[in-house]
């Protein structure tokens, strides 16, 4: 019945299309029956017309102002009541108009061809936004395989005509013709999309004892299409899997990259060190806060305001923590291992107290939402892209630090020889509050990082401590370098692992790598050499 | 363990004792880890390189010790004399170079614990002694004995070995101070103590760092003589800067500057070296 | 020349010390069972479930403490990670003690309910001879000196040490509380063992049973006393607190310290595996918290408070800190926290000797004023003979005694 009616509306509308005149009575009878056979076949007619009355009717059924009045079809647009073949007003307004039922599917018939009509537009931005929009959801392709076949006639945009050929093959994959099938699977097999593999999937299953797909050759060629796919996306999915692990070793950095430096000037490792990050998550709420509060205006910038006040105060906190405490344990490296997790106790119930213990709501702002589509399945979320970002103008800064002031070059003599450089003048007991400060600060901003993609509560720097160590570990001590590739390498290599064993196995099977790399190379991967170090 | 083909050098050097049955041109089953001195050579080290990231603490280092000889080792700071006996403890893996203990005992090959079990003690430049065990503590720890786990869990000392730490005690002087902590002796105590853990050692090759170094003049006469007595049946290996001292002992000397031997021969001989006086003895 | 300690044979304890641990052994098995079972609950001298469950559990936590002043005060390797050995010793046991479940769980079936609730249909295979209750304490030793053994191995052999050591024994447990969680590891998942029944036949909450655990808890402890005493007295403790003061040295020796060290930490993980046995029991519950690595970490504390190298501080370090967390957690929950933390700083600034090095302190500056007041009264007695005081023999401390980090 329903083929009947295209092939109708299909004369028709070929028909309609030679001459422009107002919507066909039969069209007209068609919305106005209760029988919904042929209201879809009405609708099916208008979308073959393709003209403005059509587009208007469309647009009124879809808006349920369609009605009828007496023997007419009208238009109820605010005020006035429109006739509907012509969309000329009628006056006077003809009395209590019965509206049109429409069903779901109706529904979605008249949607799908509203878009579908909106490829036919003149103007280039439409017809791109329709097409996309169609791209994404069909409904009733079949229905609208006429119109693609027109709209595909007509296009000559090279952006809109390869979308118009992708869903013209998505719709033929319902047509009774299996040479159209054939072409479509064939056609769609130059995707790289999911959702196309996904189309054609159904394809190759069966249903009891017999396949979905009749036609041999479809499903062969549905094979071959779908393995091209894959083969496509296994790209793809590896760039996805290598750039969060990217981001995850760029937030590692900062956690480790501080631990670094304080382990290789005082030989100190922090358990609190962790808690530094918390300290720099919460100082970015407590920012957050006060803005929503105060500077509503500006509450997207909270984290810009956020980076310099979580470094001072996790500095501020790390320095007192060297002054009270580790400072007076020199030369005990164990007694500060469990000293420092005293304080890290000490932290996180503090925490607890002024917060709550609950995890506490981090937004992202609104710039810092959203993603970078780079393929198919591949979307780069703009708050991983930022903090990456944000790591990498950190090590320089540090690096800069570092290398290119005389802090740094203290700093640097402290780590080598902390005799010798207490001998030439280096005042090693500032260098080491100095140092623990900036190592604590350089936490903090992995803090703020933190705050942005994962849960803000009292112990959340207690998942970090041991992966940080483990970067310390690997990377050796005494340069920069080795934090980041360390910090960078584990990333990519935890992701890769976690997709392949799932996460657990992954952290054991890292954890066993590097116990075994240390065997070998017991300094960790770049570290200082030379007579002195034992 | 490989048979190394000795380069011949069979003649004894000057004043020392004849304590080696001729055992040199005939032949001789080999047993596997044993020290063999067959060829009387003690020590034998062919080109030894070590890097230390681009500087070379030992440069193409070749030097050969005799059974029973007490040899004397000085040379510049920097020269590569404690990254030497690095090497030979087991400490530092040389780059490139032979290091032989004996004919077969290949010292690159082995750890620490395996070299000083086939015969090699070192005494350190720093005294390094165990400070919280009593001084008798220490010299039963050193004893030559099965030093495996097992052994030790029920070890116990019998009369030789009591002895042997009594009379070591006497020997240097620490016999009263047989209770105390080491860790409460001076300096000079201290250096003697760690002498006298090597002897219990009983080491066929000792290799001593600077052994005089912050002792008084009759700490150093006493000390000479002690490594006078104990050559012939000891190999020594001393490193000093003290010239009195390597005077006292008499021995051969070498020379090293830079990472490899500059001069060797008597402290005569060496003293009037020009090359010698340029580099470390001054005019 | 007196004949040095080494030659005595006595094994590290003393006359004195053995009569304590007569005394001890009886009150565990004679008066304790008295007071819980004889007397009626009204009495004062009269021992309650909760005193005996509580006492108990904390004997076993000083076992591990014990063991842990073996391998951190006399061998200078400071694990925190102990924990693991002590909950797969709890788990080994557990196991057999959901097999004495038997039918009487929530599904009324031969495998215990969680695995049921898994969908399971059988014991997987490494449950296979778990109704043995030998076996199953077989494996409460086996398994951590196993995992312990290789891990040490190969850390050792690679000369980690020191802080990374720790580092590394803190990441072991951590991966395994992980691993532990999962449910399809067939052991629990986050809910552990529970709901014990039975012990060898016998009702695992009848008070004759708990006074039995007592009294093995407490036989367990003094034997690990003996154990290490005798160790730490014989060659093999020389040696291994050479290796902790100056261990490069102790190579150049000609010991392997690969091999001792070996030793000591699986004898420990051992220990901890029985504890963990004996825990269980008396506790009724084993999950993976216990594998946290805030747990590991908190036995260091009580050996630190206790008194590092000393073997009997362990004991009192393990029995303030964790009835303080009792009365903490029922009086004033959030500030236990705060009080665990400040004892961590302020014992390791203030108090490196813990509990026993200032008790020793207070017997020396005793002993040092009765030596003086001796001194001064013999010399009021014999005014014309000048005499210098007795030189204060109490000052020079113990030859093993641990100092530093």
């Amino acid at each position: 019945m329903k083929r009947l009616l295209l092939i109708l509306s299909l004369a028709i509308g070929l028909g309609a299309g030679a001459v422009r005149a107002d919507v066909a009575p039969e069209v007209l009878k068609g919305l106005a029956s209760e029988d919904f056979d042929a209201k879809q076949g009405a609708v099916a007619a208008l979308a073959e017309a393709g003209d403005a009355d059509a587009a208007r009717l469309l647009k009124a059924l879809s808006d349920d102002a369609v009605a009828v009045a007496g023997d007419k079809l009208v238009i109820v647009a605010g005020e006035q009541v429109l006739d509907a073949a012509n969309g000329k007003q009628l006056k006077p307004a003809p009395a209590s108009p019965d509206s049109i039922s429409l069903n779901n599917s109706l529904r979605q018939q008249v949607d799908g061809a509203l878009a579908a009509l909106r490829l036919l537009s003149i103007d280039k931005a439409e017809r791109l936004a329709a097409a996309k929009a169609l791209l994404a959801d069909m409904g009733d392709g079949a229905a609208l395989l006429p119109l693609f076949d027109k709209a595909l006639k007509q296009e000559q945009d090279g952006d809109i005509k390869p979308i118009l050929v992708q869903l013209q093959a998505q719709a033929s994959l319902a047509s009774p013709d299996a040479a159209l099938r054939l072409q479509a699977v064939q056609t769609l097999g130059q995707s790289s999309s999911p959702a196309v593999k996904a189309l054609l999937l159904p394809l190759i299953e069966k249903q009891g004892d017999t396949f979905a797909e009749p036609d041999e050759k479809v499903r062969l060629a549905a094979q071959t299409a779908i393995k091209a796919i894959d083969g496509r996306l296994v790209w793809s999915d590896m760039a996805g899997q290598v750039f969060t692990g990217i981001s995850l070793g760029s937030i590692l950095l900062l956690a480790a990259l501080g631990l670094a430096i304080t382990y290789g000037v005082m030989g100190v490792i922090n358990m609190a060190h962790g808690e530094l990050l918390m300290v720099g998550a919460y100082s970015a709420y407590a920012m957050q806060a006060l803005f929503r509060s105060r500077f509503p205006d500006f509450v997207d910038y909270y984290v810009v305001a956020a980076v310099p006040v979580a470094f001072f105060v996790a500095a501020a906190v790390g320095m007192l923590m060297e002054r009270t405490v580790i400072r007076h344990l020199y030369g005990r490296p164990l007694e500060t291992l469990l000293a420092t997790w005293g304080l890290s106790l000490v932290l996180i119930q503090a925490a607890r107290l002024l917060f709550g213990a609950q995890n506490v709501e981090v937004a992202n702002p609104a710039w810092m939402s959203g993603g970078v589509q780079l393929a198919e399945n591949l979307s780069l979320p703009w708050n991983r892209l930022v903090i990456v970002a944000f790591s990498g103008f950190v090590l320089l800064v540090v690096w800069l630090l570092m290398n290119k002031t005389r802090l740094g070059m203290f700093v640097r003599a402290v780590t080598q020889n902390r005799p010798m450089a207490g001998c030439v003048g280096v005042p090693t007991a500032r260098i080491d509050t100095l140092a623990f400060g900036i190592g604590s600060g350089i936490a903090g901003l992995g803090g703020v990082a933190l705050s942005q993609i994962a849960n803000v509560g009292p112990d959340m720097g207690q998942g970090y401590i041991v992966d940080s160590f483990m970067v310390v570990v690997l990377g050796g001590v005494g340069q920069l370098a080795g934090a980041v590739w360390a910090a960078l390498g584990l990333g990519v290599v935890t992701k890769f692992l976690e997709g392949w064993a799932g996460a657990v196995i992954a952290k054991i099977l890292v954890l066993v790598f590097i116990i075994i790399f240390i065997q070998k190379r017991p300094q960790g991967l770049f570290a200082l050499k030379g007579r002195f170090v034992d | 363990m490989r048979v190394e083909s000795s380069i011949s050098r069979n003649a004894p050097a000057d004043g020392q004792k004849e304590g080696w049955d001729g055992a040199a041109n005939t032949g001789h089953v080999l047993t596997p880890g044993e020290l063999d001195l067959s060829h009387k050579v003690m020590l034998y080290l062919d080109d030894i390189t070590v890097s230390f990231d681009g500087f070379r603490a030992l440069n193409q280092l070749s030097l050969q010790i005799d059974a029973g000889e007490l040899r004397c080792i000085i040379g510049p700071n920097g020269a590569g004399k404690t990254t030497m006996m690095d090497v030979i403890t087991g400490k530092t893996r040389p780059d490139s170079g032979k290091a032989f203990f004996g004919q077969t005992i290949d010292l690159t090959r082995l750890t620490e614990p395996q070299i000083a079990h086939a015969g090699i003690g070192r005494k350190f430049q720093k005294p390094t002694i165990f400070e919280h065990h009593t001084v008798f503590e220490n010299l039963e720890l050193a004893l030559k004995t099965d030093k495996r786990v097992k052994k030790s869990l029920f070890a116990r000392l019998f009369g030789d070995d009591l002895d042997k730490i009594a009379d070591t005690l006497r020997l240097i002087r620490l016999d009263d101070q047989a209770d105390r902590p080491a860790g409460l002796l001076s300096h000079g105590q201290k250096q003697w103590l760690e002498i006298g853990m090597l002897l219990v050692q009983d080491p066929k090759l000792l290799l001593l760092d600077e052994p005089v170094a912050g002792m008084t003049d009759d700490e150093t006469e006493r000390t000479a003589e002690l490594f006078v007595s104990l050559k012939g049946k000891h190999s020594l290996v001393v490193v000093e800067h003290d010239m009195a001292f390597v005077e006292a002992l008499g021995g051969k000397v070498t020379v090293l500057c830079e990472g490899s031997v500059l001069a060797e021969g008597d402290l005569a001989t060496v003293q009037a070296d020009p090359r010698v006086i340029e580099v470390y003895l001054g005019r | 020349m007196r004949t040095p300690v080494s030659v005595k044979l006595v094994a590290g304890l003393g006359p004195r010390g053995w009569l304590a641990v007569a005394a001890v052994f009886v009150a565990a098995w004679v008066l304790v069972p008295l007071a819980h079972l004889m007397l009626p609950e009204s009495h004062p001298l009269h021992i309650s479930t909760y005193a005996i469950t509580l006492i108990g559990k904390i004997l076993c936590y000083a076992v591990v403490a014990v063991a842990m002043d073996l391998i951190w005060g006399f061998g200078g390797i400071l694990s925190l990670g102990h924990g693991l050995f002590f909950a797969l010793g709890g788990y080994s046991f557990g196991m057999y003690l959901m097999r004495q479940i038997g039918r009487d769980g929530s599904y009324g079936a031969d495998i215990p309910d969680f695995m049921v609730f898994l969908d399971w249909k059988e014991l997987p295979w490494y449950w296979s001879g778990t109704d043995s209750f030998l076996w199953c304490l077989l494996l409460a030793v086996a398994v951590p000196g196993a995992i312990a053994w290789i891990f040490g191995y190969f850390a050792f052999r690679s000369r980690i040490k020191g802080v990374y050591f720790s580092i590394i024994t803190q990441a072991m447990t951590y991966a395994a509380m992980l691993f532990f969680f999962r449910n399809e590891t067939g052991f629990g998942g986050n809910n552990g063992f529970t709901d014990f029944k039975r012990i060898l036949g016998y009702s695992i909450t009848a008070p004759e049973t708990r006074v039995v655990l007592f009294g093995l808890s407490v036989t367990l402890l003094l034997g690990t006393l003996i154990l290490g005493k005798a160790l730490i007295a014989s060659k093999f403790g020389r040696v291994l607190t050479a290796i902790r003061d100056a261990e490069n040295r102790v190579m150049f020796i000609g010991y392997n310290p690969l091999h001792y060290k070996l030793f000591i930490w699986t004898v420990s993980a051992m220990l901890c595996g029985l504890a963990g046995a004996l825990y269980v029991p008396q506790v009724g519950i084993i999950n993976p918290s216990e594998m946290s690595v805030a747990n590991s970490i908190e036995i260091a504390i009580w050996v630190a408070v206790g008194g590092r190298g000393t073997l009997v501080g362990p004991i009192f370090g393990a029995g303030i800190v964790n009835l303080s967390k009792t009365w903490f957690t029922t009086s004033f929950p959030e500030y236990w926290l705060f009080f665990l933390g400040l004892l961590f700083i302020l014992v390791t600034l203030y108090l490196p000797e813990g509990v026993a090095g200032l008790w020793a302190k207070i017997k020396a500056r005793r002993a040092e004023k009765a030596a003086l007041a001796a001194a001064r009264a013999e010399a009021a007695a014999v005014p014309a003979a000048p005499r210098t005081p007795a030189a204060p023999d109490s000052k020079i401390p113990n030859g093993t005694a641990a100092k530093g980090a």
